[in-house]
């Protein structure tokens, strides 16, 4: 082998061998490929795709064995996912369903299992926290995030690598070993199961993302931009404002969105430190499968409808998903 | 001030003298501290300061659920953690996780790195689409899979085309017709992570195949090389640094995102058998005793292990980088 590095293959090339031609078999295989890579995205979506069936499944078709693909669709789930519901016996069930063409789609799949809602469940209020806390910790993040990674992209700083370092590595550690001090903490500042305490938890986890996202877009905008401001009588703020911020549009419009997917999604820190007033989603999808009686079809909507925003930012961020989740060192 | 584009442009050109500005007050080094230190500050009043104090509290006996101060107890806790083998296997099951799921996600994703190296028409897409497991609540995603892995009206024992019913599979619970099957249950779960997460470390290391220059497979073909030395002395070199990159980045969230898709499907069960170490901390600082003191050193240990691997990671992130 080592003589054939040397010296070349060791024998006449009597032959050409042409790149620039595609042969059949290099095609028959390119389309192999590309069918191959199908059928594994196929696979990869098959639970999302289950997921989204069961949503929309009956009691009992969820429970049905073998598992049922046609089936008639049904909002039940969602009605038991976003409602309170008792229930009706007698002489009031009888009304009900006397009455049962002028109510609305709802109401009726309630009276159809015997119930009456009695008003908006848990979940929509969990939801609510959810968009409260995201939308709030991600606009803290982001411009916090801006301000820092402008300075560490244009100015001269003192120990910068170290002081990135220190912003990433707050990242890197598990939830669970932040928050027991984190905790103890909040209890004392009144900050436990608050708003404002979790969009302070998620602005300090989120920084690391944004600082080092961020840092990256404006490495890229040549800094000759700014220079000629400056020259032009511009304040650094001034071109940092007039030239920087429209040129990392869409940089800070891709960090915004990762920053608001993390909050979203995180569960450990919202199980740890909330209880009620300012719960969120995931731990309350979590803790519905506690409670007796697993009602499956409302776990999925209540995923379902926990899922879409995700799915429909990660088609509008394709191009810079990668970017996102190594913290801007690879670029697709 | 004279703003519009053409302006500039103008004066960028002819590099008129800059004018003096009297009212530019803030010099560059009082913006930039101005702009970092927001920033740190908040860092170190809910990050820094929050590890001090759990610092102090894992050399103490304290409770977060006893209304008494703090006993000094000096290295108790970590020689009691130390002794104790549950921590081991906390350990143990961590590690198994780490190295049964990285292993398998290096090897998957670099097979589907190879597959969709070359552009095929509506590759964007389907690249995207495998992305989007990785983009889900792990929790969430742990607790629908939990319903594709039940015994009986799952999907999952459907499609392996399970009809025994009286003692179908039941991967949660590690039981395999019927008999405990020990290991099952983290099996059920490594399943999941590697589906969330092949498709990132495919799409890493495709990245690093688009960066290999076509000159040296050019040169290997000229040189009649076998497609096996390709890969073997070009391929694999140079997608190498990635592929590190790649197995630190998922061992560091093993510690942290294990958490959640453990939670999700098992809660650590069946018997512990799924109880990775950030669910064993959750656990002790939590729930039953909560002890605060205690597990503030189990977390220590675990934080100075997965400062170590950061550390390591993000030095090969800015090799990468820079390479």
């Amino acid at each position: 082998m080592s003589n054939f590095e040397q010296n070349g293959p060791g024998f006449p090339v009597t032959e050409s061998i042409r790149v620039d031609k595609v042969s059949p078999r290099a095609r028959l295989s390119h389309a192999l490929r590309a069918i191959v890579v199908i059928i594994v995205a196929i696979i990869m979506l098959v639970p999302i795709f289950v997921m989204g069936l069961t949503a929309f499944k009956s009691r009992s078709d969820v429970v049905a064995i073998p598992p049922k693909i046609i089936f008639e669709p049904t909002l039940e789930g969602f009605v038991f996912l976003l409602t309170n519901r008792s229930q009706l016996r007698g002489e009031a069930l009888e009304e009900a369903k006397a009455n049962i063409d002028n109510v609305g789609i709802f109401e009726r799949i309630a009276i159809t299992n015997g119930q009456s809602i009695t008003g908006p469940s848990d979940f929509i209020k969990r939801l609510g926290n959810s968009v409260i806390i995201a939308f709030g910790a991600t606009a803290a993040s982001v411009v916090l995030g801006l301000l820092a990674a402008y300075a560490f992209s244009r100015f001269d700083i003192p120990g910068k690598d170290d002081l990135m370092f220190f912003i990433l590595s707050g990242r890197m550690l598990p939830a669970v070993v932040v928050t027991i001090p984190i905790f103890l903490m909040y209890r004392q500042l009144g900050l436990y199961d608050t708003h404002l305490g979790m969009i302070i938890v998620y602005t300090v986890f989120n920084l690391s993302l944004t600082v080092w996202l961020l840092k990256g877009f404006i490495d890229e905008i040549p800094v000759e931009y700014e220079e000629a401001a400056l020259v032009d009588g511009y304040s650094r703020f001034q071109a940092f404002t007039k030239i920087v911020l429209p040129q990392a549009a869409t940089g800070i419009a891709a960090t915004t969105v990762f920053s608001l997917i993390f909050v979203w999604n995180e569960y450990a820190f919202a199980l740890m430190l909330t209880s009620e007033t300012a719960r969120t989603a995931p731990p309350a999808i979590a803790t519905m499968l506690g409670r007796g009686g697993i009602e499956w079809s409302a776990i999925a909507a209540g995923t379902l409808a926990f899922l879409i925003p995700v799915l429909i930012v990660i088609f509008a961020l394709r191009r810079h998903l990668l970017r996102g989740v190594t913290f801007g060192a690879i670029r697709q | 001030m004279s703003g519009s584009n053409a302006d500039l442009m103008d004066v960028a050109v002819t590099e008129s003298p800059a004018k003096p500005k009297q009212r530019r007050t803030l010099s560059d080094r009082t913006l930039a501290n101005l702009m970092i230190w927001p920033t740190l500050i908040i860092l170190i009043a809910f990050n820094v300061f929050p590890l001090f104090y759990s610092l102090f509290l894992s050399f103490t006996d304290y409770s977060a659920i006893a209304f008494r101060e703090p006993q000094w107890l000096g290295f108790e806790n970590f020689q009691r953690i130390l002794e104790s083998e549950a921590l081991w296997t906390s350990f143990s099951i961590t590690g198994r996780y780490v190295v049964l799921s990285v292993g398998l996600e290096l090897i998957l994703g670099f097979g589907l790195a190879l597959l969709i190296r070359e552009q095929f028409r509506g590759s964007g897409v389907i690249t995207t689409i495998i992305l989007v497991p990785m983009m889900l609540s792990p929790v969430v995603v742990g607790l629908f899979w939990k319903l594709i892995y039940n015994p009986t009206f799952g999907y999952f024992n459907y499609l392996l085309g399970v009809n025994n019913l009286a003692t179908p599979p039941d991967f949660l619970a590690s039981r395999w017709a019927g008999q405990p099957t020990p290991g099952l249950a983290l099996l059920a779960v490594v399943l999941v992570d590697v589906w969330m997460w092949t498709p990132f470390v495919a799409l890493l290391i495709y990245s690093g195949l688009r960066a290999i220059p076509d000159y040296l497979y050019e040169a290997a073909v000229i040189d009649r090389a076998s497609s096996w030395f390709q890969f073997r002395r070009i391929t694999l070199p140079q997608v190498a640094p990635l592929m590190l990159i790649a197995v630190l980045f998922r061992t560091i969230e093993a510690f942290s995102k294990s958490f959640d898709l453990t939670m999700g499907m098992t809660g650590g069960g069946p018997a512990g058998q799924t109880e990775v170490i950030a669910i064993r901390i959750y656990q002790q600082a939590f729930q039953g005793q909560l002890q605060t003191g205690r597990s503030s050193a189990l977390a220590y240990m675990v934080l100075i292990l997965v400062i170590a691997i950061s550390n390591l990671y993000i030095r090969n992130l800015n090799k990468a980088k820079e390479g």
